[in-house]
């Protein structure tokens, strides 16, 4: 008896002290029962997007349906007016692992301001250092690659509980809804195309070098570099893969720095960080991304993954409960039943006791 | 008396409620026909905002809830040594039994790549990390548990008097699973949506949510007892449990008081208050699952009322809002994706949700007619 419950006292008394001990902010609410931060892979592959330097093309949107075999998109409330020609997807989906979005304010003059402007963001999967979707994935069907980081999902694994989509901090899964057989579908990172020493589609089809490839620890060093850049400075921004390894070569895009950065590189800590960098002149949550003091600098796994190993490490605890319930149960099971098991074997019967 | 304590109840099976019940699960068929020829969006809202609906927040996550029945009776009576609750034991662990199968059927309909869902019992595939990987388990380990606890009640209708006292003699390590394994798998649903992060609002999101989901496991659980034992005690003319039932309702009483003290001063903790005088979708749903816990402990404080099978109905029921409200606030109305996402459940989710518990009512009604499932009315 004694063991079962202080097994389960200790257990529900530390989950609620450890907790309650601590302050509101999520940072410091995260740190009770949470499991070691995921440290980056020296060699993860990412990118660095860099808002200023996109012009909103969209080359990189068709690039990437082309590189992964995906169809045009029709929004619904273009029907009318879109039969089929211009592919125009409003968000992520199934058939779009990548798109840029706007931001827009006011009388939307310039490019790059928060008021009476306006400012590019591309989205798609950022690569978590400690995703959300390879910690729920209860099959091991998301897998995240030891050397690149790279995120993928195995469909002859994924049983499609979509739980990756609900948890996914950036809304990257998706599954597909339409028809019987659907899947998961995210941005790999072309990691088919990288096998072959290709640029993953939406880099190699990028014109100003807004989207650039490379380790994430060279992309953090260019990301540092630029926003010490102010307006007027001239620098030649690097395109394709920022070592030159994949793809072939590019000269670099000579740009007179119009917008000052935010002297931020988002996705260095955000929830314990991402392989896909961004730089940009407007705030990051204007942009749609998760961002602002509700955000923590761990991923949510730590968290959960912390209360499963503390609860679960080993299966001592469960074990311990489970021998303090079978003694109690052995004892207690014989006293309610041994006259209606009596009952049961020769139909006499005591009375049972009821009090 | 009698020779056994528990006795079928007998009477027509067919009767205008179960042929109601019926048409809803036939409906729910064809829905779910449907389902599987056209895939999930073509019978579901569901969508990469909402991708988990009613069919995960109510049939499963609520549903199993429900099923803590026998959870509460198993741990009061065999663990706790609370004998006199043992005449409730059978219906409990039945209604258990139901709410997990059930729970179990619903995931399995819900799964997008249902092919391959024996991927699950693949060890060689578990990621451990996976909260939502130990649930799964427990529930299916849970199941078979209840079946097992359930055996006796099958040996005494079919007199196999040998093969229930085998059962009996290793009951206790199934009795003791039965207690453990439900506990386990409910307290790690709460930690599934600490996952969320943000995208769930802060008058949810907490780490207690594992301790929480635990205590709703354990009102609701309670309260479908007093809730299912009343009803059935008007539907098949059987006297009221009052007695049993109104020293039950006194325990639970205090556990959702814990509770709501607990949900209390971890929304102070998390500074979450304000949220709750937006009055928004999110706020009202809050206060319809804060002050329906409220109701239950007023309706159930006074002793003369726990003496009272209106009361004890009356009581069970808000404690039943409460609970229910919580798990879908946290699941499925405190959950914003943002981006404009939104979600309301289709009629073929809502029909077939009935379906799920239309044809638990449907068993129950054939098991305590054929089985002796139910505590045998003494006759005078």
């Amino acid at each position: 008896m004694s063991i079962n419950r202080r097994q389960f006292l200790r257990g529900v008394a530390a989950t609620g002290a450890s907790a309650a001990a601590v302050a509101a902010t999520p940072e410091e609410a995260a740190a009770a029962l949470q499991r070691e931060p995921r440290g980056r892979a020296p060699e993860a592959l990412g990118l660095l997007y860099d808002s200023t330097l996109c012009v909103g093309c969209k080359a990189c949107v068709a690039a990437c349906k082309s590189a992964n075999g995906k169809p045009r998109e029709i929004s619904a409330d273009q029907s009318d007016w879109n039969a089929g020609t211009w592919d125009s997807a409003k968000t992520l989906s199934a058939k779009t692992y990548n798109i840029i979005m706007v931001y827009q304010n006011g009388t939307m003059a310039a490019k790059d301001a928060e008021t009476d402007g306006f400012a590019f963001i591309k989205r798609q999967c950022l690569h978590c250092v400690d995703p959300s979707c390879i910690s729920c994935c209860p099959v091991s069907a998301m897998q995240k690659d030891p050397v690149t980081g790279i995120v993928s999902n195995d469909p002859n694994r994924c049983i499609g509980c979509r739980y990756c989509v609900y948890a996914c901090p950036f809304q990257v899964p998706k599954f597909e809804f339409e028809g019987a057989f659907g899947r998961i579908s995210k941005c790999e990172l072309c990691r088919h195309r990288l096998a072959k020493g290709e640029l993953p589609g939406c880099v190699d089809s990028c014109p100003t070098g807004a989207t650039l490839f490379g380790r994430v620890a060279d992309l953090r060093t260019e990301a540092h570099r630029r926003i010490t850049l102010k307006p007027g400075d001239t620098y030649a921004y690097p395109r394709g893969d920022i070592s030159g390894k994949y793809g072939e070569h590019r000269e670099p895009h000579e740009k007179v720095i119009t917008a000052a950065y935010r002297e931020e590189v988002y996705g260095e800590t955000v929830l314990g960080g991402t392989q896909a960098l961004y730089l940009s002149a407007v705030s990051f949550d204007k942009l749609g991304l998760p961002y602002g003091p509700n955000i923590p600098t761990s991923g949510y796994a730590s968290q959960t993954e912390g209360i499963q190993h503390f609860l679960y490490t080993g299966m001592i605890a469960p074990a311990a409960a489970l021998t303090g319930l079978i003694l109690l149960a052995r004892r207690n099971v014989d006293k309610h039943h041994s006259e209606a098991d009596e009952d049961a074997a020769d139909s006499q019967g005591g009375s049972h006791g009821n009090a | 008396m009698a020779t056994h304590e528990h006795a079928p109840v007998g009477g027509r099976l067919v009767t205008a409620p179960f042929i109601f019940l019926f048409v809803i699960v036939f409906a729910a068929a064809v829905i779910l026909t449907q389902r599987f020829v056209f895939g999930l969006g073509g019978v579901t809202h569901l969508s990469d905002g909402y991708p988990w609906g009613i069919w995960i927040a109510i049939d499963l996550i609520i549903g199993t809830a429900l099923g803590c029945g026998g959870l509460v009776v198993a741990l009061l009576v065999y663990i706790v040594n609370q004998g006199e609750y043992h005449p409730l034991a059978r219906a409990a662990l039945m209604t258990s039994l139901f709410g997990y199968t059930m729970g179990a059927i619903a995931v399995m309909i819900d799964l997008g790549r249902w092919w391959l869902g024996y991927n699950i019992m693949l060890p060689w595939l578990w990621n451990t990390n996976s909260v939502l990987l130990e649930t799964a388990l427990c529930i299916f380990l849970y199941i078979i548990v209840l079946i097992i606890e359930f055996g006796p009640t099958f040996f005494e209708r079919l007199g196999l008097k040998e093969s229930r006292r085998r059962l009996h003699r290793v009951m206790f390590v199934f009795t003791a699973l039965g207690v453990l394994l439900p506990m386990m798998h409910q307290s790690s649903m709460g930690t599934v949506v600490i996952l969320l992060g943000y995208k769930l609002s802060p008058l949810w999101q907490s780490q207690l949510l594992t301790v929480n989901f635990l205590f709703t496991a354990f009102t609701m659980g309670f309260a479908i007892v007093a809730f299912e034992s009343t009803l059935s005690s008007v539907a098949l003319k059987r006297p009221f449990e009052t007695r049993l039932l109104s020293r039950l309702c006194y325990i639970m009483m205090w556990v959702l008081i814990i509770f709501l003290g607990v949900r209390f001063i971890d929304l102070l903790r998390l500074g979450a208050w304000p949220l709750a005088f937006r009055m928004d979708v999110q706020a009202i749903s809050f206060w319809v699952e804060y002050l329906s816990g409220i109701a239950a402990i007023a309706l159930l404080w006074q002793e003369r009322n726990r003496m009272h099978p209106r009361y004890i109905f009356l009581g069970a029921s808000a404690m039943l809002l409460n609970g229910f409200m919580y798990r879908l606030n946290c699941y499925l109305i405190g959950y914003d994706p943002g981006h404009g996402w939104s979600y309301y459940p289709s009629t073929g989710e809502i029909i077939v949700t009935l379906g799920i518990f239309a044809i638990q009512i449907m068993l129950y009604l054939v098991f305590v007619k054929q089985l002796p499932v139910l505590h045998a009315v003494r006759k005078a």
